[in-house]
């Protein structure tokens, strides 16, 4: 999860902060030309220290908490004892597997998302921003979340199965979703498919209305016309929208490991396997480095690919209602399409955690519909011969306390950084993509290096908090960053001018725009941390689950009771993120991304 | 040709073109001149089959188009702003018209290269055409438009985007090639001058209906409303009250003087008149219709001054006058229909 809502939130973040970025540094150019040369340098040595100096907490604690446990594994990995014939043979069996289910569900997306950013942004029809909304709502949500709304839907206990029991009296699930490949490509289209509305949507509704129809006065019929001329200036936007999903898949976790089980190792589930279950550290070590040089090859290629696509039209085509049938049809089935595929999994995990559909021991084909609380009540018994040795409500009380550390933390430290980078140096030019590095590694990766860095401290449970930092503070640097540039100096010149005292400018300048920023900021840590699952799951103590952890251990068991708990569990965490979103989305600023 | 009969088409529930009827002949230029949200370029569109009117039909020698798709009219149409290709180079916009004709490469080849010497742009064949400038990219489009060899040639505001000097310069051009290609033309612009330079006839066009139409000189000297006079700036439009009718002999009393006017029968509401004074029928003289006032304003303009009066009449003089002067002329005034 913290891998989506980051990358998600760094690319939309990253391009506004980049924008703003620019401004700026137009602005301070031409203020500074009309400044005396050498004041102006002699300032810029001192800014340039002063940066740095603020740069300091935060660059120790990334040296230590991401790049040495990011140097373990490559000299881990990359040793002779990792590199072995047996070893490769593996990886390059992984590897192929990682590729192939990325492709397929690329390929997949792409087929349910062209539609859907078509839908968006050539039609109007009533709830459109709400649909559009729903097909966002995954993308935020944790794995553990979407896997258990799966389950919930079509898993051996989820409503399907249990309806087709019911209905024809068996006495065995009839449909066989999870662990399967198709439960991990269902997910997966799940998820990404609002990258695919959101970047080919928009270049569609920027792409001018003009051009096919300047093809179609030219003597080409409508498939000629788009096929010569709306399709290749698609292309870039469906390149990197395809792309930006691979990116996602390649690195997926949690939905394989609680959808696909252990038979479909990606690279990221088989490094986890290798360190957790089978204590292979050197073959991990060698899957992350593998697996680092692919995200990292393919980040690039895309950053190259999203540069190119930056085109706009002096006028964007408005959408409109569906004027002939065959648009209706289009626009009523395909909007019946994706409520149904994003509302499903969404509805089927609140409802199923309040039903008991079927006795907790005992024969499965006797019935006993009813609602219920029972899910959520046994969350606060500590049974015996239960997944945990202490009660699973422990889970939400450990998952809110590493969530409000990790905000702490990462404002903290994101803080001084942030406004650090909204001035532009050439120092901060280049620390840029160092404090942006993390993105690149996956989260059970993190959590691998840790282990390698850190193995006499496992036994801490800041870790966690401590991990999640890592992994949530370029999103949150990010999301201060353009708040924090946004502020042109000589609105704090005016309002020195007009009088205010440094207190008072800071009070009536800047305060009011970064509050906002920063609540969105924390709230946004607060996100990754609850829904992190990949460097949780190797870090955490078995006596300190978090939601997530618990959430996959309760799915891992048999019985009635473990499942239902599961399902409570995944509904409370899919409320709080929930709100979470909305929350973001209440204090974002208007008109910018953050 | 072309027969454009009875044009209804409303926007967002609001009447945009009310009953547009007009042919254009072989070989003729015809330019539809109004104000921006006049409807002209949605006719344009109606014509070239990129929108449907809501009735109304449109017929290219005699033969109705109404079922005939955007592709199958050959019809060139010229977009504002151009709308070139921005993945395809100078050459290959060119040749997109003449590729969707299925011709075989090489004949494509030459007849692109000929279109683009017509246009000078000869040398810029394997250009992109986002590297190109205003000027560049205007000549594109008239080639790109050119080389499907259309039977209707349509103009959308085609220069609208340009410099004032560049603006002149290709519209010499483009009335050269209009004139040495012999293919019959609609010319949209909201600008009187370009009108007036490559138009055979003009059409005005105003709230969704045709006001006037004719031969730009015709049009020119016989203005057929206050509003037409107006739109073509061609003078001072004064209000005024009929005092006496004789014959077509009425005096009439402005706020500049009272002025005897040829005009006709039932013209205005029969009480009041508009009169159009162009700064030409202004002169020194003595007697006829006495124009008194003040000297509001002195512009210099290169070979003249423009005078303006308090009230804002204005005339043209070689010599300049001082503002607060009291002055009193001969005028020539005409009663708009």
């Amino acid at each position: 999860m913290s891998q989506r809502v980051g990358e998600s939130a760094s690319q939309r973040v990253g391009e506004s902060a980049s924008q703003r970025v620019g401004e700026s540094a137009s602005q301070r150019v031409g203020e500074s030309a009309n400044q005396q040369v050498s004041e102006s340098a002699n300032r810029r040595v001192v800014d340039s220290l002063t940066h740095l100096s603020s740069l300091i907490p935060t660059l120790a604690f990334l040296g230590l908490f991401f790049f040495l446990p990011l140097t373990r594994i490559l000299a881990f990995g990359l040793d002779a004892s990792a590199v072995t014939l047996d070893n490769l043979r593996l990886a390059s069996h992984v590897l192929f597997f990682t590729f192939y289910q990325a492709f397929l569900s690329v390929l997949l997306t792409l087929v349910l998302g062209l539609p859907a950013a078509w839908l968006f942004a050539r039609y109007d029809f009533p709830g459109k921003s709400l649909l559009k909304a729903l097909t966002a709502v995954p993308f935020m949500l944790p794995t553990v979340v979407v896997a258990a709304g799966f389950n919930a839907l079509l898993g051996p206990r989820g409503w399907l199965n249990l309806g087709l029991m019911n209905l024809f009296s068996l006495q065995d699930p009839p449909v066989e979703f999870v662990g399967t490949l198709g439960a991990i490509l269902a997910a997966h289209v799940f998820y990404n498919t609002t990258i695919v509305i959101r970047i080919v949507g928009s270049a569609l509704s920027q792409l001018d209305p003009r051009l096919p129809e300047a093809a179609r006065v030219l003597g080409a019929d409508e498939r000629r016309a788009f096929r010569h001329v709306t399709l290749p200036l698609l292309r870039p936007s469906i390149l990197a929208a395809g792309l930006l999903v691979f990116l996602f898949d390649f690195t997926s976790f949690g939905v394989i490991l609680l959808l696909g089980g252990p038979q479909f190792a990606t690279l990221e589930v088989e490094i986890y396997l290798q360190a957790l279950s089978l204590l292979d550290l050197p073959l991990a070590a060698l899957l992350s480095a593998i697996q680092l040089a692919c995200t990292l090859a393919f980040s690039a290629l895309y950053t190259r690919l999203a540069r190119v696509q930056a085109q706009t039209s002096p006028r964007p085509r408005p959408a409109s209602y569906a004027k002939t049938l065959r648009q209706r049809l289009f626009v009523a089935s395909f909007t019946l399409l994706l409520i149904a595929f994003f509302i499903l999994p969404l509805l089927a995990l609140p409802l199923r955690s309040v039903t008991q559909l079927e006795a907790t021991r005992g024969d499965r084909t006797q019935f006993q519909a009813g609602l219920t609380l029972d899910f959520y009540r046994e969350l606060f018994v500590n049974r015996r011969g239960s997944v945990f040795y202490v009660p699973p409500a422990e889970a939400l009380r450990n998952s809110l306390l590493y969530a409000g550390t990790t905000v702490l933390l990462s404002l903290l430290l994101g803080f001084p950084a942030a406004r650090a980078l909204s001035r532009q140096t050439r120092l901060t030019r280049l620390l840029d993509p160092l404090l942006m590095l993390p993105l690149g590694a996956s989260a059970v990766m993190l959590g691998l290096g840790f282990i390698l860095a850190f193995n006499r401290m496992l036994a801490q449970p800041w870790l966690v908090p401590i991990a999640h930092t890592t992994i949530a503070l370029p999103f949150v640097i990010r999301a201060l960053q353009p708040a924090l540039a946004s502020i042109p100096e000589r609105l704090r010149q005016a309002a020195a001018n007009l009088g205010a005292s440094p207190l008072r400018v800071w009070l009536t300048v800047d305060w009011p725009i970064i509050w906002r920023a920063a609540l969105a900021a924390a709230t946004f840590a607060f996100t990754v941390s609850m829904g992190e699952f990949g460097a949780t799951a190797l870090l955490t103590r078995p006596e300190y689950p978090t939601i997530p952890v618990a959430i996959y251990r309760f799915l891992s068991q048999p019985g009635g009771l473990n499942y239902g708990q599961a399902m409570a569990m995944a509904t409370l965490l899919m409320a709080v993120t929930t709100l979470a979103i909305l929350l973001i989305e209440r204090v974002r600023l208007p008109g910018g991304e953050f | 040709m072309l027969k454009v009969e009875n044009v209804y088409k409303t926007y967002e529930g609001q009447p945009l073109l009310r009953g547009i009827s007009f042919s254009v002949a072989a070989g003729e230029t015809v330019c539809l001149l109004g104000a921006s949200g006049s409807g002209k370029s949605t006719l344009l569109r109606i014509i070239a089959g990129l929108e449907v009117a809501e009735s109304g039909r449109v017929f290219w020698d005699g033969g109705d188009l109404s079922g005939v798709a955007a592709h199958r009219r050959n019809f060139g149409l010229m977009f504002q702003d151009y709308a070139l290709f921005p993945h395809l180079s100078v050459a290959e916009n060119v040749a997109f018209g003449l590729k969707m004709q299925n011709l075989p490469a090489a004949e494509i080849k030459e007849r692109v290269a000929a279109v683009l010497g017509m246009v000078n742009l000869r040398a810029f064949e394997h250009r992109r055409v986002t590297e190109l400038s205003g000027g560049e990219q205007q000549r594109v489009a008239l080639a790109r438009a050119l080389a499907p060899r259309p039977r209707l040639l349509m103009f959308d505001e085609p220069l609208g985007a340009l410099d004032r000097a560049l603006r002149d310069r290709l519209l010499g051009e483009l009335r050269g090639i209009l004139h040495r290609t012999r293919v019959p033309a609609i010319y949209v612009t909201h600008d009187q001058e370009e009108a007036f330079t490559i138009a055979d006839r003009i059409i005005l066009l105003h709230q969704g209906e045709i006001v006037q139409q004719g031969a730009p000189e015709a049009v020119y000297a016989r203005p057929k409303s206050k509003w037409v006079a107006k739109f073509l700036g061609l003078g001072n439009v004064v209000d005024g009250k009929k005092l006496t009718e004789d014959g077509r002999r009425w005096t009439v009393e402005t706020e500049f003087g009272v002025w005897k006017v040829d005009c006709k029968t039932g013209a205005g509401d029969g009480s009041s008149a508009a009169l159009l004074v162009r700064p030409g029928a202004v002169n020194a003289g003595e007697g006829g219709n006495r124009l008194s006032g003040r000297v509001a304003d002195v512009i210099f303009e290169k070979d003249r001054f423009k005078i303006v009066l308090e009230g804002g009449f204005y005339f043209y003089a070689s010599q300049a006058l001082t503002v607060g002067e009291a002055v009193d002329l001969q005028v020539e005034a005409e009663c708009l229909a």
